[in-house]
C-alpha cells in the first residue's frame, strides 16, 4: 500500500476515459453480449429475424425489470428472495379480479398495492425487527406463493372478463414493433438510473450498502431507506406480473417460479456487489440481456437447454472473478 | 471565554460509578488532551457530550448557557461536532460525499431536487485546502491514507459552525508517518477558534499538540493543568496512580 503522492498523481493522470470504461465490469458483460449476438447472427439464420430479436428483447425485459428492483436491494447489502413469489402473487391478483368482472383498472392497482404490502412487510421486519434479508424474504417466498395457490385454489386462469383483450394487449403486445414489456423496462431502467445518480435517496442507498453505522451516524434515515428499497423491489416485481400474466394469456400458480435465482444472476453479472455499496441500473439490464442472449443461442444452436444452467452459472462466476482480479491489482 | 463547560458532572450505570463529580471548562482555540488508562471514564465523559446518554448529575453549559443534550443530533445542532475512531465513513464513495453524508446539498425545485455535485466537489475541495490537506474531493475514501480518511471526517466537522470539535483517538489506527498529517489538522482546527477535546492514548501526540491536559482515573479528575507545566513522566504517574493527583 505505500504508494507516494507523486505515484498516485500520476495514476490518477494516466487514468483517462478509456481506462474508466475498461475497468467497468458492466462495459464486458455489455461487450460479451454483444459478441455473442454478433457470432449468432453470422453462425445462424434464425437469430437476426425479426420474430427472434422481438422475443428475446421481451423474454429478457421481465428478468430484467426485477433486477432493477434487486439491485437496489443489493446496493444496500441486502437481498429479496420473495419476487418470484411476488409476481405469481401480483398475475394472480390481476387475473382472478379481472376473472371476477372487474376492470382492468381496478385489477391492476390492487395487484399493485399487494405486492407493495408484501415488500413493506419484507422492509418492516428488516429495518425494524432487524431480521437478516434472507430469512425474511425467504420466508416469504413461501408465504406469498402459498397465498396465491390459496387465492386461486391452484387452478389455472385464463378467462380475463370484459378488459380481456386490453390486459393481453398490456403485456403481449407491441408498438412500433417494440414490445410493451420493453418500454417499461426502458422507463424504469431510466428511471432507476437517475434515481441511482441523482437523488438523494439514491446517495443514501450506496452509503447503507458502504458502512451502514456510519450512515446511521451522519443521521441518514436508515430504516425509511431500507423499507423504501424492498417495496421498490416488490413494484417491478408485482409490475412483470401484471405483464406476464397478459403475455401468457394465462396464470397458474408455478409462474415466476426459481425467478428470484434469475433476477439476482442478471444483477451479479451487471456488477452488483452482493457485500453492498456497488451496483448499476444499466448494469442489471445488461446481465440479464445477456443470460437471455445465452439461453436463446443454446436454442438456436441445438444444443440441449439442460446446459442453460452450466452457462449462465459460469458467466455469474466469470464475472465476479473478474471484478476481483480488477480489485486486487488496483489495491496493490 | 468557555465554549464548554462541565460542572460537577456524574454518572453512574447502576452500582458502577463511570464518572464522579467531573468539572471542565475549554476555551476557544484551545486543544484539551483528555486522557486516562482504559476504564478512566474518558469515552462515558465524551459520550455525555455528545449526546449519547445524559449525565446522572451535574450540568453542560455551552457559551455561558445550560445545556440539554438529549441525542447526538441535538449535541451537533448545539455546535458540538464528534470524530469517531472509527472516522464513520462510506469507503465506496468519494471524498465530497462523504463529507456531505446525510446533509447532501440539492438544486432545483419541488420533485425535481437533484444533489448538486458541483457545489459540493468545490466547497469539499476548499475545505480540504482550509485544512492544508491533499485530499481530492473526487477521490473514492477506500483508496485514501489514514490520514486523508481523518481530513475526510474532520472536513465534515466544518460544514456546520462547530465551536467544540471532540476527537475520538485520532491517531490510534494510523501509520506513524501520517500522526504528523493528523496533528496538523487539529492546529488548523485551533486555528480557527474551534476548541478541540482530543481523546487519546498516545502521550506524544498529546503533548505535541494540546495546550492543556487532564487526566482521569477511575472516574474523578485527577489533574488539569498547562501542558507547559507538566511532563509525560508526571502524566503516566497520574494515569496509573502512581501520582496521586497534580
Amino acid at each position: 500500500m505505500a504508494v507516494t503522492l507523486e505515484e498516485s498523481i500520476g495514476k490518477q493522470m494516466h487514468a483517462g476515459p478509456l481506462s474508466w470504461i475498461l475497468g467497468r465490469q458492466t462495459f464486458w458483460v455489455f461487450l460479451a453480449a454483444a459478441l455473442a449476438c454478433l457470432a449468432l447472427s453470422i453462425a445462424t439464420d434464425t437469430f437476426a429475424t425479426e420474430r427472434n430479436i422481438f422475443n428475446v428483447t421481451r423474454n429478457f425485459a421481465f428478468v430484467a425489470i426485477i433486477a432493477l428492483g434487486m439491485t437496489a436491494v443489493i446496493i444496500t447489502g441486502g437481498i429479496d428472495l420473495s419476487v418470484g413469489a411476488v409476481v405469481v402473487l401480483s398475475a394472480m391478483i390481476t387475473g382472478m379480479t379481472m376473472a371476477a368482472g372487474y376492470s382492468i383498472w381496478l385489477a391492476v392497482p390492487l395487484a399493485i398495492a399487494g405486492s407493495l404490502a408484501v415488500g413493506l412487510f419484507n422492509g418492516v421486519m428488516i429495518a425494524y425487527v432487524g431480521m437478516p434479508p434472507f430469512v425474511v424474504t425467504l420466508g416469504m417466498l413461501s408465504v406469498v406463493r402459498s397465498l396465491a395457490m390459496v387465492l386461486s385454489n391452484n387452478k389455472m386462469v385464463y378467462q380475463f372478463g370484459p378488459d380481456h383483450e386490453m390486459l393481453l394487449a398490456l403485456g403481449g403486445g407491441s408498438t412500433f414493433g417494440i414490445p410493451h414489456p420493453v418500454y417499461v423496462l426502458a422507463i424504469l431502467g431510466v428511471l432507476t438510473s437517475l434515481a441511482f445518480r441523482w437523488s438523494r435517496l439514491g446517495r443514501h442507498i450506496f452509503a447503507l450498502g458502504g458502512n451502514e453505522h456510519a450512515a446511521t451516524l451522519t443521521g441518514i434515515p436508515v430504516k425509511r431507506v431500507k423499507i423504501l428499497v424492498y417495496m421498490f423491489a416488490a413494484l417491478t416485481a408485482g409490475i412483470t406480473g401484471v405483464l406476464e400474466v397478459g403475455w401468457l394469456g394465462g396464470v397458474t400458480t408455478n409462474l415466476g417460479q426459481g425467478m428470484e435465482l434469475n433476477v439476482i444472476a442478471a444483477a451479479v453479472i451487471g456488477g452488483a456487489n452482493l457485500a453492498g455499496g456497488a451496483g448499476t441500473a444499466f448494469g442489471a439490464i445488461v446481465g440479464a440481456a445477456l443470460i437471455e442472449v445465452i439461453r436463446n443461442s443454446l436454442i438456436l444452436l441445438g444444443i440441449s437447454t439442460f446446459w442453460q444452467g452450466t452457462f449462465v452459472g459460469s458467466f455469474i462466476i466469470i464475472a465476479v472473478l473478474f471484478d476481483r482480479l480488477r480489485a486486487s491489482r488496483s489495491s496493490e | 471565554m468557555a465554549i464548554l463547560e462541565l460542572l460537577e458532572v456524574s454518572k453512574n450505570f447502576g452500582a458502577i460509578q463511570a464518572l464522579t463529580d467531573v468539572s471542565l471548562a475549554i476555551k476557544e482555540g484551545e486543544v484539551v488532551g483528555l486522557m486516562g488508562d482504559n476504564g478512566a471514564g474518558k469515552s462515558t465523559l465524551v459520550k455525555i457530550v455528545a449526546g449519547n446518554y445524559p449525565p446522572s448529575r451535574g450540568v453542560i453549559r455551552i457559551a455561558n448557557r445550560q445545556a440539554a443534550l438529549h441525542s447526538p443530533a441535538d449535541a451537533r445542532a448545539q455546535g458540538i461536532e464528534i470524530v469517531y475512531q472509527e472516522l464513520a465513513l462510506c469507503d465506496n464513495l468519494t471524498a465530497a460525499a462523504n463529507v456531505y453524508l446525510g446533509r447532501e446539498l440539492l438544486r432545483g425545485f419541488g420533485p425535481f431536487r437533484i444533489l448538486d455535485y458541483k457545489t459540493m466537489y468545490q466547497r469539499a475541495g476548499a475545505l480540504f485546502a482550509e485544512l492544508k490537506s491533499e485530499t481530492r474531493p473526487r477521490d473514492l475514501v477506500r483508496r485514501m491514507s489514514g490520514g486523508q480518511r481523518q481530513a475526510v471526517a474532520i472536513a465534515r466537522t466544518r460544514l456546520s459552525d462547530a465551536k467544540i470539535v471532540l476527537m475520538d483517538e485520532p491517531t490510534a489506527a494510523i501509520s506513524v508517518r501520517q500522526v504528523e498529517e493528523v496533528l496538523n489538522l487539529i492546529r488548523r482546527l485551533r486555528d480557527h477558534g474551534i476548541a478541540v477535546a482530543l481523546v487519546s492514548h498516545r502521550m506524544p501526540d498529546v503533548f505535541a499538540v494540546a495546550d492543556r491536559i487532564v487526566v482521569l482515573r477511575r472516574g474523578v479528575k485527577v489533574a488539569d493543568k498547562p501542558i507547559s507545566g507538566s511532563s509525560p513522566e508526571e502524566v503516566t504517574g497520574l494515569i496509573t496512580g502512581a501520582i496521586q493527583a497534580a
